[in-house]
């Protein structure tokens, strides 16, 4: 408003930054920084990129103060800000996955899918994760067995029972459990079921432990399932004389159950990685166990973690490869879970 | 805050008063006053019909309370088993810096392991925190609207990515990278005691920071994006039709619309960035010291990848003091963990998602 009185003539129209004019301003940022990294000790890919974001940021901000105003310039810096982060935090995934793919190729062989680690020393060559896989292929089995009938109760309370107090608690504290660290769950069933009633390390032990993690986002994801089934479908259930255990099991669950394997997928997916827990109550193993329930078992994360503490190239790279698998697994499974939605999803 | 918690799927209740219909099972139970939600027709009915319903809710009441159970247990049972370890303790658990429950006698302070715990945590918020929200507000109103899902699910990936291969990954790449910020640090910032050092780097806090903040990153993101995807679309036009940028119409209608929704996100983060161990265990070259020394080896150590470390050695009263370790992390995560979700509630509407 105060521009208005000031009496020089007005334009209500500022000028504009063509894209070219921009891409300049970049071309001259990337000479500055090649120049300055040639001059000063400066070093590294990783540090050329910053220096040249950071200084490209401010270019860009003082050529558009001056062309098109302080407040067009703030939100040209703000989204060039927004799209280097957005940039920034697919760095470590892309580095994550192709260093993993370079370091696991080593030993993705038929070995080492067939072999245990038994009677291999960090040296030795040769050896694999068949051990591990039976190890991590039971245990998740199992939880998964527990945690999703379990869960998918605790979902229909909360949805289609819960009143009051209880509910309100129960829905608080599966959220909280949701937070609750993976090793804590590896020690209660360590001090409760390995320790407390004597059971010692087992495969089912580290299921347990897993299904503490595993119960809370079954619990969710069925609960967000279950609260899009439309509620007509309820009412014409009950119309017809159906009770409501029957309505539930019938009508509500079937209708969610696409979104319902997709949040176990991904809750599957999740508990495969874990790897403290397992180390606290399966403990690890180099041979084949395939009894679960008694005497300890290895697990694919399980694996990687006690090959990486090797300082041995051997070793790691059985810890690259195993962690390799890992990545796959995980990633295969969500992606499908994600299929799975797109495929079947239940309107809002 | 009881009310607010009750699932949004009731509206059932004042169409079949108003219609006056009746539903067979449980429609007087419905009514208000009705005791916890009971399902039960009180009037006669098929007896087959309400033993299978009294059958079902039982369970589901059931599965319930046995999840609260759970996390009940879980505190009684790390409190149990860590008594013995804390009587035979000869130092003081909660001012000792050194950590020998091996040893006899046993020795052993929390001190260093909450210390190192709770500055990398803090770090890692700092390094992931404006990235984070910048991710979300890509993802949420600069990105193209067809390109949004896609992209979100790609943040999402990196959250599915296990811990132990960002430790590996951590030891063998960027354990290197970090090498050469800390260098670059120390030799510019110095002076500042956070980057003090004696020419050694790597292996450090800042790497597990590093890390860390990787990896709460998306959770952070994923659930600012969406707060900031739920804000009216009346308050952002309105907002524009003002005249004001996209930056402007952000800073006025989305970010105070959100804020109880970043706080409660970035307490998630802040919860699974002091609960992740085999990251931490893998990268962190561990020391029982308090220490402001982050980019050099040997100078702190967490309470979760002690325990990870610790385990395979330790004796019966080792692994007491371990437990006792973990009671304490357990009791940091879930106050952090209930504000967060606390702030969370307190948006009705936001539920959080179930990373």
């Amino acid at each position: 408003m105060t521009v208005l009185t000031a009496g020089a003539p007005v334009t209500l129209r500022r000028g504009h930054l063509s894209a070219w004019v921009l891409g300049a301003v970049g071309v001259v940022v990337l000479l500055v920084t090649a120049g300055l990294f040639a001059v000063t000790p400066l070093e590294g890919t990783a540090g050329f990129v910053i220096v040249a974001a950071a200084l490209f940021l401010a270019a860009q901000g003082v050529v558009s103060t001056v062309v098109e105003g302080r407040r067009r310039a703030i939100d040209r810096t703000v989204t060039s800000a927004v799209v280097f982060a957005f940039l920034l935090a697919l760095v470590p995934l892309v580095s994550v996955l192709t260093y993993a793919l370079r370091q696991g190729a080593h030993r993705f062989d038929v070995e080492f899918f067939t072999h245990s680690l038994r009677n291999i020393g960090a040296r030795d060559a040769g050896g694999g994760a068949y051990h591990a896989l039976i190890g991590t292929l039971q245990q998740v089995l199992i939880t998964t067995v527990i945690s999703v009938p379990f869960g998918l109760l605790v979902a229909v309370y909360i949805v289609e029972y819960g009143r009051g107090r209880l509910a309100a608690a129960i829905r608080f504290f599966v959220d909280v459990m949701t937070g609750i660290p993976s090793i804590v769950a590896g020690l209660f069933v360590l001090s409760f079921w390995t320790l407390g009633l004597g059971q010692g390390f087992s495969g089912f032990a580290a299921s347990l432990a897993l299904t503490v993690l595993m119960l809370p986002v079954v619990v969710r994801a069925s609960e967000e399932m279950l609260k899009l089934v439309p509620d007509s479908l309820r009412e014409a259930s009950f119309a017809l004389g159906v009770p409501r255990w029957k309505t539930i099991l019938r009508i509500v669950l079937p209708t969610a159950l696409p979104g319902i394997v997709t949040g176990v997928m991904l809750a599957i997916a999740r508990v495969t990685g874990e790897t403290a827990p397992v180390l606290l109550t399966a403990f690890g193993a180099a041979s084949i166990n395939t009894d679960p329930f008694h005497g300890p078992q290895s697990s694919l994360p399980l694996l990687v973690f006690q090959q990486a503490q090797d300082a041995q190239q051997t070793a790691v790279n059985r810890a690259w490869t195993a962690a390799l698998t890992l990545i796959l697994v995980v990633m295969v499974l969500n992606l499908v879970a994600r299929l799975l939605t797109r495929r079947n999803r239940l309107e809002r | 805050m009881s009310e607010r918690m009750l699932p949004p799927d009731r509206e059932l209740d004042p169409q079949v008063r108003s219609t006056g219909t009746t539903v067979v099972a449980g429609d007087d139970a419905r009514l208000p006053g009705a005791p916890g939600g009971g399902l039960l027709p009180r009037t006669g009915g098929r007896s087959s019909v309400r033993r299978g319903d009294r059958v079902f809710r039982g369970l589901s009441v059931g599965a319930g309370v046995g999840l609260l159970g759970i996390i009940v247990a879980i505190g009684v049972f790390l409190v149990y088993r860590a008594i013995p370890a804390l009587q035979a303790d000869k130092g003081n658990f909660l001012t000792d810096q050194n950590w020998d429950p091996n040893a006899l006698p046993p020795v052993f302070g929390i001190v260093a392991l909450a210390f190192g715990t709770i500055l990398s945590s803090l770090i890692a918020l700092v390094i992931a925190f404006p990235v984070a929200i910048g991710v979300a507000l890509f993802i949420s109103h600069y990105a193209p609207r067809r390109l949004a899902g896609p992209l979100g699910y790609v943040i999402d990936l990196l959250a599915a990515v296990p811990s132990v291969v960002y430790g590996l990954w951590g030891i063998f790449f960027l354990n290197d990278v970090i090498k050469g910020l800390s260098a670059f640090l120390h030799d510019y910032l110095g002076f500042i005691p956070l980057f003090a050092a004696d020419g050694i780097y790597g292996r450090s806090i800042l790497l597990a920071s590093v890390v860390l903040a990787i990896m709460i990153l998306p959770i952070i993101a994923s659930l600012s994006r969406e707060v900031f995807l739920q804000v009216p679309a009346a308050n952002q036009e309105a907002a524009l039709a003002l005249g004001a940028t996209r930056w402007e119409m952000i800073r006025i209608a989305v970010l105070p619309f959100g804020k109880p929704g970043i706080i409660g996100a970035t307490m998630l983060g802040l919860g699974r960035a002091l609960g992740e161990t085999i990251a931490v265990a893998l990268v962190l070259s561990p020391a029982f010291i308090v220490s402001l020394r982050i980019l050099e080896p040997g100078q702190g150590n967490t309470i979760a990848a002690n325990i990870a470390l610790g385990f395979g050695e330790a004796t019966a009263n080792g692994r007491g003091a371990l437990i006792a370790s973990g009671l304490v992390l357990f009791i940091i995560t879930l106050v952090v963990n209930v504000i967060a979700r606390a702030v969370i509630y307190r948006r009705k509407e936001f539920t959080g998602g179930t990373l």
